[in-house]
């Protein structure tokens, strides 16, 4: 018992629909937004900027795209990759053609161009589903990276085959390029982040993120009670695309600086699944919550030997991630295959109550 | 406009009728490649059609056994000696996973069992390549990667060693269903798992026998392709191209792997040699994948799989 919940009247609909019913957990939410914007510029070190807390919010991001798309639609999908690379490439090709347009409107045009691709990428999920459609979006993701690696035009026709983010500025301040700094870029990422972030929560307790659900736990009953498959699965896919490329084009401009396709290859999509695992399929929560999982572990990893006095060679740490990787996701789905965002809730229940057991 | 139809629809044919030796060559390569999928695709099949887990791990499974017999022969142990050693930890694996991944998880759906071998395959990675180095590895089985002529084509020693073992194998998997009793308890846990029960046929032991045989798979396919390109890290993403193997010939079906590695391996090896060329090459990474999804969106369950059939 934190806070006496008691006491607390809704007397409109729309105030009963809140996300944080409580008024308590709103001053709290509203308190953390506000601390996240100000404190880790002003304390945190280069380090935790650029390592830690930028990529992961990169990640969040590419998280609640994919949780879209494979939690709340339930369209599995590989493609991930893919996908953050048309975002990344639209936008380097954007700012190179128009310099003196904004960078963050270059980034939602890049979203939008990364959603149109998506489109056209889920037009199978109308006649496939399930692993068969996990297929189909390998089929993306090999695809897009070729088209990116062979036709030089993307990269402006540079020798070394790489994208490098321009130096660009928001209100005044350099927010990528070299002359950046950490906590420029992290204040630009907070701000997507955050305002998608409360677009797919609002999203996925509407009407969409209704019909969603729907196709995803039984679809041809969802189609009978008028569900449009068509418009439903591609809209998700268009959502999710634009996510991704949103993310991807993050990835280059506020965190690598520079990236080649190998940057978006298979392995990130692997790893934006397994986020969206652990953290909990179907939780926006659960998104943020994997993606602290996935970029704190291999810093643990990296650092516990070397507090503990063992100094393990870099090979080696690298198999040990792995195996505590693969272990740890067959933990998870064994003892909670709703993931992260599951035993948040279920901490939150218990916490409403305690001391008492009910 | 009527160069570019001419170049795709109209050259690369008048290219294949104009040496049709090469022709032969690139499709009995072809032929040799797709076998090579198949095997690593029989794997998948196997312990789909037994328990419906679709096991993403079978491709590090492949690697991790010819890991492991690269390693006991390099201690010193002869070939055989090797090889047996290696199906027994290959078994003692399957034992492992069923006890460790599978039981826990029995009620599970599927796409909860997909993301358990995910988790495997990682696993099992980064413990084969602790184990044994991650160096490249050349393993070597007393046949030469030699080519000799037969009728004024050139064949490869390895790839028709490679085919033939793929064969046998197949013929000794169709034998070991169709007439022994385990083959038939495997093929009534694959129709109705809870039906199977009912009868008698012991789940956990069938899966266990399920899981060790895909390892026996995995030998096989491991030296095949340990032998003609070194055992090295990237045995493990072959997993990922025998996905449209199993899209082409049906997830549940032994013949189909077949027929579809086939597919896959001559469609993927004209494709480069006669179309490569038009838009620069290297098309092998994606174009398996395409036909694949063009298959799927005409006949979903693959050549030869189960028609599926959705109950609302």
């Amino acid at each position: 018992m934190i806070y006496r919940e008691a006491g607390q009247f809704k007397t409109t609909y729309s105030s009963d629909q809140a996300i944080f019913p409580i008024v308590q957990d709103k001053w709290l939410a509203g308190a953390l937004v506000v601390a996240a914007f100000l404190v880790p510029p002003l304390v945190a070190d280069e380090y935790w900027l650029q390592a830690v807390l930028i990529p992961f919010l990169i990640y969040a991001l590419a998280a609640i795209g994919l949780n879209l798309l494979t939690g709340y639609a339930g369209q599995l999908s590989l493609g991930t990759g893919g996908f953050m690379a048309v975002g990344a490439y639209a936008a380097f090709k954007l700012t190179t053609a128009f310099p003196a347009l904004n960078i963050l409107v270059v980034i939602v045009l890049a979203g939008v161009i990364a959603a149109l691709v998506g489109v056209v990428f889920g037009i199978p999920s109308l006649r496939i589903k399930g692993f068969y459609l996990a297929v189909a979006t390998l089929a993306a993701q090999f695809f897009l990276v070729w088209l990116f690696n062979k036709v030089p035009w993307f990269v402006n026709y540079a020798a070394s085959g790489t994208i490098t983010a321009p130096p660009r500025t928001v209100l005044g301040v350099m927010v990528t390029g070299p002359q950046s700094t950490a906590g420029a870029r992290y204040v630009v990422a907070l701000g997507i982040v955050a305002l998608f972030a409360l677009t797919a929560k609002n999203l996925v307790r509407g009407r969409i993120g209704r019909s969603w659900m729907a196709i995803r736990d039984r679809d041809i009953a969802a189609e009978i009670i008028g569900v449009r498959p068509l418009r439903t699965k591609l809209l998700a896919f268009a959502i999710s695309s634009f996510y991704c490329g949103v993310a991807g084009a993050e990835f280059v401009f506020l965190y690598l600086g520079s990236a080649e396709t190998l940057a978006f290859d298979i392995t990130l999509s692997f790893l934006v699944l397994f986020m969206i695992i652990i953290g909990g399929l179907g939780s926006i929560l659960g998104s943020f919550l994997g993606a602290a999982f996935i970029v704190l572990v291999p810093i643990f990893l990296t650092n516990a030997p070397h507090m503990v006095g063992l100094a393990l060679p870099v090979a080696l740490q690298k198999q040990i991630e792995l195996m505590v990787f693969g272990a740890l996701i067959i933990f998870f789905l064994i003892v909670e295959p709703h993931g992260l965002a599951r035993l948040w809730q279920i901490g939150k229940e218990k916490l409403r109550l305690w001391p008492f057991p009910h | 406009m009527l160069e570019a139809l001419r170049a795709v629809f109209a050259a690369p044919f008048l290219d294949m009728a104009s040496s049709p030796t090469f022709l032969v060559e690139v499709l009995l390569g072809g032929i040799a490649a797709g076998l090579m999928y198949s095997l690593v695709a029989l794997g998948f099949v196997l312990i789909f059609k037994a328990s419906g887990v679709f096991n993403f791990a079978q491709g590090v499974m492949v690697l991790f056994s010819a890991l492991t017999l690269v390693g006991l022969m390099e201690r010193g142990l002869p070939v055989v000696v090797a090889l047996v050693l290696t199906m027994a930890v290959m078994v003692v694996l399957a034992f492992a996973i069923e006890r460790i991944v599978l039981r826990p998880l029995v009620n599970q759906e599927h796409i909860i069992l997909f993301m358990a071998t995910i988790g495997l395959n990682f696993f099992l990675e980064g413990f084969g390549e602790m184990l044994w180095g991650a160096n490249v590895k050349r393993l070597d089985v007393g046949i030469p990667d030699t080519s000799f002529k037969v009728a004024g084509v050139l064949v490869n020693r390895l790839e028709m060693t490679a085919a033939l073992t793929a064969a046998v194998l197949v013929a000794v998997l169709a034998v070991f269903f169709q007439k022994t009793r385990i083959g038939r308890a495997l093929r009534a846990v694959a129709d109705d798992h809870e039906a199977a029960l009912s009868v008698g046929i012991p789940l956990k032991t069938i899966w266990v026998v399920v899981w060790s045989v895909a390892g026996l798979v995995a030998i096989v396919a491991g030296v095949m392709w340990g032998a003609k390109s070194g055992v090295q890290f990237s045995l493990s993403l072959i997993a990922l191209k025998a996905l449209p193997v199993l899209i082409l010939g049906g997830f549940t079906s032994v013949p189909g792997a077949i027929a579809g590695g086939l597919i896959i391996g001559v469609g993927e090896k004209l494709g480069e040699v006669y179309w490569g060329p038009l838009v620069g090459g290297a098309i092998e990474n994606w174009f398996a994948y395409v036909v694949a999804l063009v298959f799927l969106l005409f006949r979903p369950q693959g050549l030869f799989g189960e028609r599926i059939i959705e109950r609302v």
